[in-house]
Formats: C-alpha cells, sequence, structure tokens
C-alpha cells in the first residue's frame, strides 16, 4: 500500500536487462489471467441478463445498471423515476467512509507527528507499534471491536465503573459503530504515509518562521501541514478506499439498517438476492469511483512533485 | 533543539499518540483476556481458565476447525512460497533490468491487487471461475490467494534489492562468473532477508483473508476465517474468543519475525 512508490523507485541497474523478459513473465501471466482477466470479465458480465438462482444468461442487457439508477414500478412498465435506494447506500458508505477518515485523521496526524520527531534510532519501533494491529485478521479485528462495544461489554463496564454514565451506550447497530471499526481498521494506514512525509520534512523552515515571529500553531498550519499535504492526501485514500468497499465492519457492526455497498454487492452473490449482473454493475460502479479518486490524487501528487522538487 | 522552547513538540500530541496505541490495542487485548475466562458467559469474569482453548481442541466444533486450519495453513504455505517466488523474479527485472517501455505498466499490473478494493477482486475472480467453467472448491482459493499476495511479496523484495549495489554481482562476473551463478551465488544470498520478509508477510495475508475466500470457496469447504465468520454469525462464543487469540498470535509472531529478518543488514 506504498502509495509514494508509484514509481516502482527509480535507483535502477541493467545487469538483467537481457532476461528482464522472462523474469517478468511468471507475474505478467499469473496476474493478467487471475486479476486483470476477471475485471474485464465482471465488465462483461455486467451487461448480460440474470439468471434466477445466481449466474447469467449470455443476452446483452442494460437492465443492471438501469435497475441501479431508475426505478420503472413492480412490472417494469411506469415511467421510469430516479431509483434512490442504491444511490443513498453508495452516498451512505461515502459518508461512513468519510467519517471514518476524519477521525484517523484527528488521531493519526499528531500521532505520525509524534513519531517522527522521536530519535532516528527508537522511529523504527514506533511505527513496527503502530503497524502489527494491521497484521492482525480484520475478521478479528472487527469481532474484538464488537465485543469491546456491547452493552454489557468492558467499555461500557469501565464507563460505568468510573461513574461517567449510569446506562450503557448503545454502540452496537448504529452509524457511530461502524465507523469506529472503519476507523479502527485502517488507521495505520493514515499514520504510515503522514510519517513518511514528517520525516522528511526539513524543520529549519519551522525554524525560520519561529524567527520571524510565527507562533508554533501558526508554524504548523502555514509552514508544515503544506509541505507534508501529499502524506496526508495519501494517508486519507489509504483509508478511504478500502472503507468505502468494506464488508466486515458494515456487517458484523452496523446491523440490518447501515447496509454499505460491500454488503449489497455481497448480497447478490452470496445471499438471498441472486443477481449477478446487478452485483457486477455495482462492483464497476464502485471500482470506477475508486480508480477516479486514484487518478485525481496521482496527478495531484505529480503536480506537488514537480512543483516542490 | 530540546527544552521549554522546542520547536517540534505540541502539547498534547504524546497523549494523542498513546490514545492511538490504546485504541489499537485495546480489542486485542480485551479479547486475548477473555479467551482466559472461565465462565460459559461471556459477561462474566470468573476467573482464569485454559477451558475455551480446549474446547477448541476437543469440544463438539473441534473437528471443524481443525480441518479449517490445516486448509488455511496449506493454502498460505502454497501460495506464500508460489507468490514469493513470482515476486523475486520480477523484482529482479524490474530493479535490475534497467529502464523500459512498460516499467511502469508492469508496476500498476503488480500493484493492481492492493489498488481494487477487496469486495470488487473477489466479485472478479468468482465471476471469472464461473466464467469458464472452474469448480469452486480448495484450488480455487489458492489460485486467487497467489494473485493477491504477490504484491505484499513484491514490496519488501524489491525495497530490499534497491538498497543493494550491484557492484557485488559484478564483481563476481569480472571474476568470471556468468550471470546465473551472479544470481544464486550473490544477489539470492544478499537478498535473502527481503526474500524471507515479503514471504511471511505473504502468508499471514493469505492465512486471513476472509472476503475473497468467502466468494471463491466451494460449498462445504472452509478456511479458519471463513470457519470463525460462520460462528460468528450466530453469536460470540468464548472458544471463538480463544481460536481468535491463538489466530493472533501466530499473526503477531510472523510479522515479528519479518521485520527482525527485514531490519538485519547482511551486506556489510
Amino acid at each position: 500500500m506504498a502509495a509514494g512508490a508509484a514509481s516502482g523507485g527509480s535507483a535502477t541497474t541493467d545487469t538483467y536487462k537481457d532476461t528482464r523478459t522472462w523474469l517478468l513473465m511468471p507475474a505478467w501471466v499469473t496476474l493478467s489471467i487471475l486479476v486483470l482477466a476477471p475485471v474485464l470479465m465482471m465488465l462483461v458480465y455486467s451487461f448480460l441478463t440474470k439468471e434466477f438462482r445466481g449466474g447469467v444468461i449470455w443476452d446483452f442487457s442494460l437492465d443492471a445498471y438501469d435497475q441501479f439508477f431508475f426505478d420503472r414500478g413492480l412490472f417494469g412498465d411506469d415511467p421510469p423515476r430516479i431509483e434512490w435506494t442504491y444511490v443513498t447506500i453508495f452516498w451512505r458508505s461515502i459518508w461512513q467512509a468519510g467519517v471514518a477518515t476524519l477521525f484517523s485523521l484527528l488521531i493519526g496526524f499528531p500521532t505520525a507527528y509524534f513519531i517522527a520527531t522521536r530519535p532516528a534510532n527508537l522511529r523504527p519501533v514506533w511505527v513496527f507499534l503502530i503497524t502489527i494491529p494491521y497484521w492482525v485478521n480484520l475478521l478479528i479485528r472487527t469481532v474484538s471491536m464488537k465485543f469491546l462495544l456491547r452493552d454489557q461489554g468492558p467499555l461500557n463496564d469501565a464507563l460505568i465503573g468510573i461513574g461517567l454514565i449510569d446506562s450503557p451506550l448503545h454502540i452496537v447497530n448504529t452509524n457511530l459503530a461502524v465507523q469506529l471499526g472503519l476507523f479502527y481498521s485502517y488507521l495505520p494506514f493514515m499514520v504510515l504515509p503522514i510519517y513518511a512525509a514528517v520525516e522528511r520534512y526539513n524543520f529549519a523552515l519551522s525554524e525560520a518562521a519561529a524567527d520571524l515571529y510565527a507562533s508554533k500553531w501558526v508554524t504548523l498550519r502555514r509552514v508544515l501541514l503544506p509541505s507534508v499535504r501529499p502524506g496526508v492526501v495519501a494517508g486519507c485514500i489509504l483509508v478511504f478506499v478500502p472503507s468505502m468497499g468494506s464488508f466486515l465492519a458494515p456487517d458484523l457492526l452496523g446491523g440490518a439498517r447501515n447496509f454499505m455497498i460491500g454488503s449489497l454487492i455481497e448480497e447478490q452473490f452470496k445471499g438471498n438476492a441472486g443477481n449477478w449482473p446487478f452485483g457486477a454493475a455495482a462492483s464497476m460502479i464502485l471500482l470506477s469511483l475508486v480508480l477516479i479518486i486514484l487518478m485525481l490524487s496521482a496527478r495531484q501528487q505529480a503536480r506537488a512533485d514537480k512543483g516542490g522538487g | 533543539m530540546k527544552g521549554p522552547f522546542d520547536l517540534r513538540s505540541y502539547t498534547g500530541f504524546r497523549a494523542i499518540t498513546v490514545l492511538c496505541l490504546i485504541v489499537l490495542y485495546a480489542p486485542l487485548i480485551v479479547v486475548t483476556v477473555y479467551s482466559f475466562n472461565a465462565s460459559q458467559s461471556l459477561t462474566n469474569w470468573e476467573g482464569l481458565s485454559l477451558r475455551w482453548y480446549a474446547d477448541v481442541f476437543t469440544g463438539p466444533e473441534s473437528g471443524k476447525f481443525k480441518i479449517a486450519a490445516r486448509n488455511s495453513f496449506v493454502i498460505a504455505l502454497i501460495a506464500a512460497s508460489v507468490a514469493t517466488a513470482i515476486a523475486t523474479l520480477a523484482a529482479t527485472g524490474m530493479v535490475r533490468g534497467g529502464r523500459f517501455r512498460g516499467r511502469a505498466l508492469s508496476f500498476g499490473l503488480i500493484s493492481l491487487p492492493i489498488m481494487v478494493p477487496e469486495i470488487v477482486l473477489a466479485v472478479a475472480t468468482l465471476i471469472f471461475f464461473n466464467a469458464i467453467g472452474f469448480d469452486r472448491g480448495l484450488l480455487t482459493i489458492l489460485l486467487a490467494h497467489i494473485a493477491f499476495c504477490i504484491p505484499f511479496a513484491y514490496l519488501p523484495i524489491s525495497a530490499r534489492m534497491q538498497g543493494i549495489e550491484d557492484s557485488y554481482e559484478q564483481a563476481a562476473m569480472d571474476l568470471y562468473a556468468t550471470r546465473r551463478q551472479a544470481f544464486t551465488r550473490i544477489l539470492l544470498p544478499l537478498m535473502m532477508p527481503g526474500i524471507i520478509s515479503g514471504f511471511l508477510l505473504a502468508f499471514i495475508v493469505s492465512l486471513d483473508d476472509f472476503i475473497i475466500t468467502n466468494f471463491v470457496k466451494g460449498a462445504g469447504v472452509e478456511t479458519l476465517p471463513t470457519a470463525i465468520f460462520g460462528s460468528v454469525k450466530q453469536g460470540i462464543k468464548p472458544n471463538i474468543m480463544a481460536i481468535s487469540t491463538l489466530l493472533l498470535a501466530v499473526s503477531v509472531v510472523m510479522v515479528t519475525l519479518s521485520y527482525l529478518v527485514g531490519k538485519s543488514d547482511n551486506t556489510k
């Protein structure tokens, strides 16, 4: 997930120039067959006709996209009206992912800054501490979060124990639970790129600002923040993108009323809905959204590289 | 720069960092602690006990979990090995192959599995296997895992290779080593920490995957995460806490190994 490594690094030599094609061939073949071809096949499926118990009939059809955006009544012959159900689910996913990203930024930025200003030999240890939880199974982390937040869970017990509240907070099955779950799932992704950016930051700039009587917070906002902005943007994307398509947090923490795109898609393939073209179309719409975000950020990053040197 | 006028430190940042670590670790610690709870119910604490660990290995659900665990570990071992081999060759081509057209495209292809949202990759893979008429089962899980493990193995391996000067291989070839010998006798041993680190990360990612596995597994085929998900859907039971703690421990141990191996420097 190294957003900064988009160029693949520049330090290359050409010892194996002649055999390059053969060295890269296994990766090309494997990924073309197992990732690229499936994504293209998904695009094709989104334009096919649904088979009622899962699968497709090979007839071209725009039904899947039509169903996503338009409501034509129970028998399909009413004049089309805009269908809000699925747009709302998408909007909710964007909102939930946005709030989770904001939470992560509020906690992640100071953490990343704090770590980047530790002595150089201690920084890798701090970074390691932040990354460990990411490598723990996402399912287990989400279940742990649910256990912690339950009405009779340790968090409520602790809060009642110290007298902060009288009756348990109902967090599970609310939007807040999903936001907390997403925040918790992807928080390390926010810390790491910001840390990398702050570590490269030249503190002489802050000193110069201080010499010119800028207060510390003004220095932070007007000098440091603009310099480390690419790191902040990368962190936000790394939290926002997987949050938007997440399935486990809304499924386990959100309950039935807090449906997100991931659950909508899953239901078309594993659940009762069984509409493969519709699931493929929803996946394509999600993928397009993600690609647009990544492209915009790549362009912004390229502009920052050119400007900042 | 230390002292009362330290420009670099901001009031509250240390406290937020501590809060961040608490947030990251609290759920994991709570699950670990409660997995040792003697009580039948999750709510009450009735003292330390290993009964739920015994339940995992000998209880009514132990048969299911044993098969799931075996599937998970076999798939993770094969997928991580194949992905690491592919990633090592690809990294050599990318880092030691000079500049060439399609280099950026190759890098894009290699990182594709981590750019595409997991649920989308899961749907695409399911559709692909369906379209070519491949029966879903252990083999489909394995193939899908190999694909998404490649970038996780590739990143530490290529990072390591970029840190190794090619003067060692050049020196070997000046002394009449063939390119193949320079690769296997010089570059590969120097690369070993990166390769092991990449293998371990790929192994954990495969072992932990739920979403893609859930889509491409056949009916009745389970890995540990899908078996745990199936149980959790019927309510969190104490034995799930125990099995989660075991899996959590495996991940933490492997990631620590990966960190320590990756840090070691054998080029000196």
